[in-house]
Parts: structure tokens; sequence; C-alpha cells
């Protein structure tokens, strides 16, 4: 349980996401590689923080070599932070908001005071629909190419058997979406966008993530580091992650357990939050996140747009936390929960509890 | 901007995995037109089996047999099947609680529209016609005929022993992506159609990269003054290649060299020839040889300069 009115775990030092940056994300980006996405991305982040490239005590970035299916190209992403001479570096294969994580506990352990996190995917490069079946049960699952949007379907209508929501209730959660991205400039789709046509009924076009390329960075620093570099430093007052058992079929697919059980830990339920920033890439995910973070009805949930609106897979989840700091960055936020997602229909949840100033104890 | 360089690229290999006790069983079941659950401590029965209980973590051996009907739990009408899926017609994925089971399986249901199905729909296995140990061997599930639907009988013990058990997995995995290979490559691809090697220098410390990437890694700062180099430069180190690769055409033994091309800040890689392999040496003055209309240099070879001083290149090795 975390102490009121300090960030962080007991004991633990206070560490808050004191900058953040991302590409305006877009269909396709034919014109540059996967570094010259990112550089711009890394460079605006560290000129946030008042940071040089390579002086972050720590660096960690997420991408998975399946979506560009060019092995090891994180790697080459290296050549963009200043990684010569060697720095302290990491790398998942995960959305960007597991190596937030990573650096974190990092940061946590005092073997670092900053940190550098970076995500980037290039899905316009293949199918996505194809590279991630690649994901699943190798056994079982994958030899039979269930796409994303097929098993998110599956769980759309467990959804709509169980009378928690209808075709016209996830068409307004779509629209809701795309319209907060009006004011999103780094969004894809800035606008509401038709229903459409059933891609796997009963998800239409207009209840799935438009498909892109895009980057983001995170600096993180600890205590007074943290306030020398943000004038409000979202704190994160806790985070933890959490996954399903990996058969889609022994999972009540109309609940989120692993959600649940992550803001549990991550302090979620301690206060209110007034913003959510949630990684549900498709409307039928918004439902099941919002009732295991039994949300409340005020709460601004996705203001961002949310990935209906941008979802560049690997750096989609690192973005909710990004956004989330943001809010409290500019003001617009005291308490904000931010969520990630891993796998189909949400089967690895990651929940951060961010905090502004004004929550800070002061000796 | 000049058009963007595109080349299509397939990634494509067998995944070859041992199955162990547990899916060796349930999967030389379906071989054999048996479906295998696993029996937990508390009494679930897992369909496709685990070997591990997912609730408790504890290790599962009590092997089941389950029917071949069951009940749809969810399901998702599929317009437009992609490849490797079930079936090429439009198809329901559906989740399927075999009777006897607690959890259900995810596959294909073959029904002529969406309006055929629905969940607590009674269906039954359609086993492929050729079975070789694998998920597919369920080929798809189908509607069970009027009259026929009655749920079946709880699971039975079973020993999971089999004649001639399948032990390995193979499948097949592909995937189709286009290349890209972005600006600053872009660019230097594109000088040498014209037989011009360029590399491009980093405007903090003036390193010139041969083939640029975009970046310079201990600045971390964009490359952008595109800077031709060579067509000369100097062998820094090298190796004498002994084993053929597949698919190459050249003959063994040959040299393969780093080479340091004037103007260059960093060596790039080449074969040598145009001289024997035991001759080849640090310091040797080479040149590109082009032929036909291929991008890259076919080899280097020596100009009959003197060799560079060791000086010259130390940085470079
Ligand atoms: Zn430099």
């Amino acid at each position: 349980m975390t102490r009121p009115g300090r960030p962080g775990p007991p004991g633990a030092r206070e560490i808050a996401i004191v900058a953040f940056a991302q590409t305006r994300h877009r269909r396709a980006t034919p014109e540059l590689s996967e570094p010259e996405m990112l550089l711009p991305v890394l460079r605006e982040a560290l000129d946030q923080a008042g940071l040089r490239p390579g002086e972050a005590g720590f660096t960690c970035s997420g991408s998975s070599d399946y979506l560009a299916g060019r092995p090891f190209s994180f790697t080459m992403a290296l050549d963009t932070v200043g990684a010569w001479p060697p720095v302290a570096e990491s790398h998942v294969e995960m959305d960007g908001a597991w190596a937030l994580y990573e650096a974190w506990v990092k940061l946590l352990t005092g073997e670092a005071d900053t940190a550098l996190v970076y995500a980037h995917g290039t899905s316009s490069s293949g199918e996505l629909r194809d590279v991630l079946t690649r994901q699943l049960d190798p056994y079982c699952t994958a030899p039979l190419w269930p796409d994303p949007v097929a098993l998110a379907a599956l769980q759309a209508q467990a959804l709509i058997d169980a009378g928690e929501t209808d075709e016209a209730a996830l068409a307004r959660i779509a629209v809701r979406s795309r319209a907060a991205a009006a004011t999103n400039p780094y969004a894809q789709l800035r606008g509401p966008v038709p229903a459409g046509d059933y891609v796997v009924r009963p998800l239409r076009t207009g209840d799935c993530p438009p498909v892109g390329d895009g980057a983001a960075a995170v600096v993180l620093a600890a205590g007074d580091d943290a306030r020398r570099r943000c004038a409000r430093p979202a704190w994160i007052r806790g985070m933890d992650h959490r996954a399903e058992p990996h058969a889609l079929g022994v999972r009540d697919l109309t609940d989120s357990v692993s959600t649940r059980l992550a803001a549990e830990r991550a302090g979620a339920f301690d206060a209110p939050a007034d913003t959510a920033e949630l990684h549900a890439p498709f409307t039928s995910q918004e439902v099941v996140l919002r009732k295991a973070l039994r949300l409340a009805d005020g709460v601004a949930v996705n203001p961002s747009g949310g990935p209906l609106a941008a979802n560049p897979v690997m750096a989609a989840g690192l973005i909710r936390l990004g956004e989330a700091a943001a809010r409290i960055h500019r003001g617009e936020s005291g308490r904000a929960l931010a969520h990630a997602t891993s796998g189909p229909c949400l089967q690895q949840n990651l929940v951060a509890v961010l905090e502004g100033p004004e929550r800070e104890e002061r000796p | 901007m000049p058009d963007v360089l595109t080349a299509p690229l397939v990634v494509e290999f067998p995944f070859t995995r041992s199955l162990g006790p547990v899916l060796s069983a349930f999967l030389t079941g379906l071989r054999e037109r048996v479906v295998l659950g696993i029996r937990t401590r508390d009494g679930r029965v897992l369909v496709p089996p685990a070997e591990y209980d997912p609730v408790t973590g504890e290790d599962l051996h009590a092997l089941v047999r389950t029917a071949a009907t069951g009940t749809v739990t969810t399901w998702a009408w599929n317009p437009a099947p992609r490849r490797g899926q079930p079936l090429a017609t439009p198809f329901a994925w559906v989740l399927v609680r075999l009777d006897g089971a607690d959890t259900a399986l995810l596959h294909a249901l073959d029904a002529p529209g969406p309006e055929a199905v629905r969940t607590g729909l009674r269906v039954r296995v359609r086993w492929a016609a050729r079975r070789t140990g694998a998920i597919t061997d369920i080929a798809c599930f189908e509607p069970c005929p009027p009259g026929t639907d009655a749920p079946a009988g709880p699971a039975v013990p079973h020993d999971g022993v089999f004649p001639d058990p399948v032990t390995i997995l193979t499948t097949p995995a592909r995937l189709d992506y286009t290349y890209t290979p972005g600006r600053a490559l872009g660019r230097h691809l594109a000088a040498l159609a014209d037989r011009r090697i360029t590399g491009e220098r980093c405007p903090s410390c003036h390193k010139v990269y041969v083939p640029p990437r975009g970046a310079c890694p201990t600045c971390a700062v964009a490359t952008g003054e595109q800077v031709e180099v060579g067509p000369r430069g100097t062998v820094t180190t090298f190796c004498v290649v002994n084993i053929k690769a597949r698919n190459l055409t050249i003959d063994v033994p040959y040299v393969y060299a780093h080479i340091a091309l004037d103007g260059a800040g960093l060596a790039l890689h080449g074969r040598i020839a145009g001289i024997p392999c035991d001759q080849v040496r640090m310091g040797l003055r080479v040149e590109p040889v082009w032929t036909g209309d291929a991008r890259h240099p076919d080899h280097y070879r020596p100009t009959g300069e003197p060799d560079a001083a060791y000086d010259t290149y130390k940085e470079l090795l």
C-alpha cells in the first residue's frame, strides 16, 4: 500500500515523469528509417528535461522486430541516443510502457537518477493483423492465425451477450475518442470516422484502431532532480503489471482480473482520479477497463483520443503514460491513471498512478 | 524528395518445438480423433490441456477424454478469411466448451452466415481428412444436425497413451514485408546506382559514416551533408573464407575484408579478388570493381599503389 502524501512505494525514492514527446503518428513513414523517426522525438524529450544525449543515467526502450521484420532493429535505434561511448541501456520486446516500468525500478534502486525511455513501431512495413498472430500460443492457437481483430471481436460478442454493451454503445466510444483527438495534433485520426462495415463482427472499422507508425519518449527523474527539471512533475505514486492465463478459453473475457489487481497494487483505488488514459485499442476493451478500474462517470477517459485515434504498436502504451503525465505537467490533472496492455484481449495489463505536486507532502 | 526505394522482404521459416507429455498426448489424440483434456485438483477440466494449473500453478497429469461435441461460448463472424486461417470461405471464429470440459477451445465454425450462429449453439468437430498431430487436425467445427444435439456425458479418465506419439511440432510461419531504407540509406543507395559511394558527415564531430544510417551514435544528431568517398580505400583487416555459403556462386577460399574508403570515418566490408589469398594484407590499397547493373561493387581489387601506413588507418580498425 502506498503511504498518503508521498510518491512511490513506502520508503522508496520519489520518481516522476518530467518530459514526454511523440511523433505525429501516420499511416506510413516510408521516407524514414526507425532511427530517423526516433531522433527528433528523443531530442524533444531530452530538451524538455534539460538533458544532453547520453547524459541520462539509464536508457530503456520497447519495440518488436516482428513489426518491420528486421532482426535486432532496436540496436540500430541506439544510434539515436548517444550510445557511444557505451551507456547503461536495456530493451524489452514489449510496449514501451514496460520499458518505463524497468526504468522506474532502476531508479528505485538508486542506481540512476534519470532515465530515458522510448518506444517505436513501424506497423506499415508488414501486415499487422498477420504479424500479431505470431505472439500467440504456438501449439494450439497460432497455427490457426487468429488475428487481433478476430480475438477482440470474440471478447466484444461476450460483452454483448452479457448485456454489458451493444454495438451502439461501442460506436459512441469510437466517436467520443476521435472527437477528443481533434485537439491532439499528434493523433492519426482527429475526428469521428464512419462506423463502417464489419471487420470481424461485431466489430466494425470504427471500433478498430488505425494502423500506423510512430514513436514516443519519456524522461524519468528522481526527487529534487525531478523538481529542477519540471515545474509540475508527474509523480509515479505506484505502478504494477499483471497477466491473465494465456489460454483465451480459460478467461472470463468480460472482465480483466489482471487490470484490477495491478490497479490495486499501484494504489489506484486509494483516491479518485480525474483522468484515465486507457490503452484500449478496440472500443469493447474500454468497457472492460472502465469496470476493472471502477472509473466514475466524471473521470476524463482518453482526453487525448486514446489508441482509437493513434495506435503505433509498441509505443501506444507508453503514450498513455506520457499523455497522463503531460496533463499533470500542464496543470489539467491532479491525479491520473495510465494503463497499458499487451497481447490479445487485454492479456497483460500495466497500471500506473500519477499525481501532481499539489498532492505532495511538504515538510 | 526522390522516389522512396522499396523492396519486398519475406521472412519465412519453420518453427520446430518439442511438445512435452501433455501437449504430445493432446495433439496425438487429435490425430486419432480423440479430444483430451486435463483435470485440475479442484476438478475442473481444461481443454486444450494445460501443463500447469492456470490458477494455482500446480503441475497437472490427470488426462481425461471429452466429447467431440460442445457449445459455443462466444463467436465472431469473419467475412474475409486471411492466409493460414482454418477456412478459405467466410466463417465464425468460436470459443467452444466441449461436453465434459470447463474451459473453451478456440477454432473456426463452418456456417452459412452470421444468422446461423449464436452463443449457445451446439457444435461438433469436423475432423481433417489428413491428420498429423496438430490443432489443425480439427478442420473446424460445424453445427450439430437437429436431433443430435444432446450434450454428451462427463469426461472420462484416459492414459494418454497412443502408438507412435507425436513429440515434435513443426509449424511454418511466413510474414511478408515491404522494406524501405529511410532517408540516409536511401540517398546512399541512389548514389550507388550511379556507381558512386557516399556517406554522411556528422555536423558535430565531422565523422563520415559509410553507409550512413541517419544519425551519429556518438553525438545523437542527424547526419545530413552527403559526402562522396573513395573510390579507393585501404584494407584495415580481413579473413579468408573457407566455407561456401548456400546460394553463393563464389568459389572458396576467398578474402573478406574491412575496407576504409578514402574520406570515410569507418570501414565497410567487401570481397577482395585479383590477388592470391595469401598475399592480402592490412594496408593493401584497393578499388571497387562494378559488374553488370548490380547496385553494389562485385568486389575490390588491388590498385598497385604502395601499402598505406598503419598510422593512417589504425583508428578505423
Ligand atoms: Zn558525431
